[in-house]
């Protein structure tokens, strides 16, 4: 394999791992302040499509993207008065967002377009659009490293650039700020955030709140940037994934970067199977690449790969007593 | 005249039909001890969570330094400085010691600068009230004692006037509770108030200046601690005359039912638990093992109650007993009239979400009486649970009800009463009265020694010192896995006890009782004085 074929392969490997990065720290803001969250599928498909009709209305992608963000808001509301006011089981709760989800969006969208339940294709300034950042075509003949910058680097839309500033600042808040340490205490022991008057209602609707916003860009990625529209469930399970790249990253920013970089380039490899046809000399078939993520997410699943022990609290609705 | 740190007003709250408090009217003075003492349901916590701003009292006032407040919610009650150590501590086990304290008192959006003021000011209240932690450990990591100062130091951190503890001391070994106690000495020297909730008389007589006692929601009586005497209290608390000193007359033993010999555990983790125990239980007599715990006596009820394995010999009624093969479980066990009352009756001996029923038939659903056929017979086992019921005064009488409602008391009386009324010629039976009211107290050692006098063997294991000296009829201390010694209860006292526990021979006469003090409270720890 050549340098150029790596670095396209790694190039995939960026845009494919951006949604699940998105959708993976959305998850670990609400499974740290104690609310599972199984919805982000749901979020992500609804954001996806609202994104795409509003992009295409409007033809302003950022319009779009607010409007994503509004839609996953929303579920996310739902959610949270289910679980949070409610205390309702979080698990039905987010099992019936991403039913509600998958149905609505299509139902919508056949109803607006009339297209079969997808979104017209989007173009022009209703898409996200590569940026090439600077001096990357002035770089790109320098050896090995100029390609790096061009090919790797440069020309990624603006939400990836959005979701790799994330992780560093979803690390900051969580340790080095007073609502992060709150928010971990919530979803560890939310009975000493309570008596130390705090308020656990609102660090969670908080949480879910921020997990609602991330989800928004999550799905208004997919539908505006990595493809151009929206189609019937076309967030493919990136949800469930993104939950299985948290519980694999232990709930930690930094190792959650890592997991959806891998599961990133699982898919991405699945898009070139004749790069495994020549560098492995065989071929391999290509549903067995696209069911590698999964096969990796039971792996992960069962436990093989080290002890992932979830916050606490999680799952559990917060019942004052003494 | 100076105001009352605190004075309560007529409060008064009721939980449906249950009027959990019932005009309840106190003062404290600052820089004393106030003692609240009373059967468990007799309605503390739930006037202590009115004072933190957890529940709402349908009437009545509240008066900090004599002035009106409102205790809304907890950020209320923090901010009229009033501190609670919760029975159950509310920490964050991930947490270092030092971000429990900020927790919810930080200085400003960051955390840094919060965090240095925390260390800082700990080290200060360290060595003003012998309050010391380790601040960067993790609390999962640390033992109780330490997990309830940082309890302690976070009221404090948020500049607590007033100390609120509920049941402290449940959770702590005698040398921690000690400690305890000089720490509270030194905060009501410097002037904070403190109210201390427990049942136990002792603590109240040994620490408080005054005490009020309450029952069945009502405060019967406020009086001065110098001025009552642990009689009066009792009988306070409960409403009628209460023994304290259990009845009993001189054993008569027959026969060796139970005789252990050389006997080894090694757990899980490879810990060698016992390390060659000799001891033998008669007919008609009680032997008591003292020791603090974790120094073997759980893995040796465990063995012999069937659910842990062991290399050596135990004789049951000369005959030996399988501890290996596929007749050590508990079902054969009692099979060979075992009887097991477990320490942890809310983990081992009753399945918590079942009804009183289902956990009085459990383990003997398999009788002739309780079944038809390959059935259960719901009715059969009912009426017995009923029956038991009324034999061991268990209250509600309510067969229906799940374990988890009945009191601690009332809980350990629906296992005793499984166990008893088997008629096992041995008894096993592990801190009886943990978490248990006086009146109950009363009631289960009385059902002991009956069982006793019955002519059955009894194996007692009890944290408490005092139990054991009350029941026992021959003493055997445990500490690391060996059996230190026996003793007469006649012709032995707390100390020399006390020095077998903490693993020391010789003449007690050569020992300070604070030399004992200080090895106790590393016995059962694993760790090296």
């Amino acid at each position: 394999m050549d340098l150029m074929t790596l670095l396209q392969l790694l190039d995939s490997t960026v845009r494919l791992a951006t949604p699940l990065l998105l959708a993976c720290i959305a998850g670990l803001y609400s499974e740290r302040a104690g609310i599972f969250d199984i919805g982000l599928e749901g979020k992500m498909l609804a954001a996806a499509f609202l994104s795409a009709a509003i992009a295409y209305t409007t033809g302003n992608v950022w319009v779009g993207l607010l409007a994503g963000i509004g839609a996953s808001l929303l579920l996310s509301a739902i959610h949270g008065v289910a679980s949070i006011t409610f205390r309702g089981n979080q698990l039905i709760s987010g099992v019936a967002i991403n039913f509600l989800a998958a149905g609505l969006t299509v139902v919508i969208a056949q109803s607006w377009f009339g297209q079969g339940g997808r979104t017209p294709q989007l173009a022009g300034a209703a898409r996200f659009n590569p940026i090439t950042l600077p001096f990357a075509d002035a770089l790109r003949d320098v050896p090995i490293l100029g390609p790096i910058y061009y090919e790797l680097i440069s020309g990624h839309t603006a939400l990836v650039y959005i979701a790799l500033l994330i992780v560093p600042v979803t690390w900051w808040v969580l340790y080095a700020t007073r609502f992060g340490l709150r928010l971990r205490a919530v979803g560890e022991n939310p009975a000493a955030v309570d008596t130390a008057g705090v308020s656990v209602v609102g660090l969670r609707f908080a949480a879910v709140a921020i997990c609602g916003v991330l989800c928004g860009l999550a799905g208004a990625y997919l539908a505006t940037a990595l493809q151009a529209g929206f189609t019937k469930d076309m967030s493919a399970g990136r949800g469930y994934i993104a939950l299985a790249a948290l519980i694999f990253a232990k709930w930690k920013p930094w190792p959650a970067l890592g997991a959806t970089m891998l599961f990133g380039f699982l898919q991405a490899l699945a898009l070139r199977p004749d790069l495994i046809q020549r560098t492995l000399g065989f071929s391999v078939q290509t549903q067995l690449l696209d069911a590698l993520p999964y096969i990796l997410t039971v792996v992960i699943l069962a436990g093989f790969v080290g002890k992932a022990i979830p916050p606490k609290a999680g799952g559990e609705p917060y019942v004052k007593e003494r | 005249m100076t105001a009352p740190a605190i004075e309560l007003k007529g409060i008064s709250k009721a939980f449906g039909p249950v009027q959990a408090n019932k005009d309840i009217s106190i003062r404290v003075m600052p820089g004393t001890i106030h003692g609240i003492i009373g059967e468990n349901g007799a309605g503390k916590s739930t006037l202590m969570s009115i004072l933190y701003g957890f529940y709402k009292a349908d009437a009545g006032e509240i008066f900090i330094s004599g002035k009106k407040v409102e205790i809304r919610d907890s950020q209320a009650a923090i901010a009229a400085g009033i501190g609670m150590v919760f029975q159950h501590f509310k920490l964050v086990e991930t947490f270092t010691v030092l971000e429990n304290i900020v927790l919810g008192a930080e200085d400003s959006g960051l955390l840094r600068p919060s965090l240095a003021r925390a260390r800082r000011e700990l080290k200060a209240l360290a060595d003003e009230y012998e309050l010391n932690v380790e601040p960067d450990a993790l609390v999962q990591d640390i033992g109780v004692g330490m997990q309830q100062r940082v309890e302690i130091l976070k009221a404090l951190y948020r500049k607590a006037d007033i100390l609120i503890l509920d049941e402290p001391t449940g959770v702590l070994t005698p040398a921690e509770a000690d400690h305890l106690f000089r720490i509270l000495e030194n905060l009501r020297r410097e002037g904070k108030t403190i109210i201390l909730i427990t049942h136990k008389l002792r603590e109240i007589m040994e620490t408080t200046d005054t005490v009020s006692v309450m029952r069945r929601g009502q405060m019967t009586a406020t009086v001065k601690t110098s001025e009552t005497s642990p009689q009066e209290l009792a009988e306070l608390m409960v409403g009628r005359k209460v023994l304290l000193q259990v009845d009993k007359t001189p054993s008569v033993p027959g026969a060796v039912i139970l005789d252990v010999q050389n006997l080894n555990v090694t757990d899980d983790k490879g810990v060698h638990r016992l390390k060659g125990i000799n001891l033998q239980v008669r007919a008609g007599e009680i032997l008591g093992i003292a020791g603090v715990a974790g120094n073997g006596q759980s893995e040796l009820l465990e063995v012999l109650g069937g659910y842990e394995k062991g290399t050596g010999t135990i004789l049951m009624n000369g005959t030996p007993i399988d501890l290996t093969g596929t007749k050590s479980d508990g079902q054969s066990r009692r099979a060979r009239g075992i009887a097991h009352v477990p320490e942890d009756r809310q983990r081992e001996g009753l399945i918590m979400d079942y009804a009183a029923w289902e956990n009085i038939a459990f383990g003997y659903h398999l009788d002739d009486k309780f079944r038809t056929g390959p059935f259960m017979n719901h009715a059969a086992m009912l009426q017995d649970t009923e029956e038991k019921m009324a034999r061991f005064d268990v209250r509600p009488p309510d067969p229906k009800l799940a374990a988890k409602n009945f009191s601690g008391g009332n809980q350990q009386k629906i296992v005793l009463a499984r166990e008893i009324e088997r008629n096992p010629d041995l008894l096993l039976i592990g801190q009886p009265t943990r978490g248990v009211d006086i009146g109950a107290i009363e009631f289960i050692h009385q059902q002991i020694v009956a069982l006793r006098d019955q002519g059955k063997a009894i194996l007692l294991v009890s944290v408490e010192l005092e139990e054991i000296l009350a029941l026992s009829d021959r003493i055997a201390v445990m500490f690391d896995g060996h059996i230190m010694g026996e003793r007469d209860p006649a012709k032995t006292d707390e100390k020399e006890l006390g020095m077998l526990m903490a693993g020391m021979t010789g003449d007690p006469a050569d020992v300070t009782v604070a030399q004992i003090e200080e090895r106790l409270a590393y016995a059962g720890t694993g760790e090296k004085v």
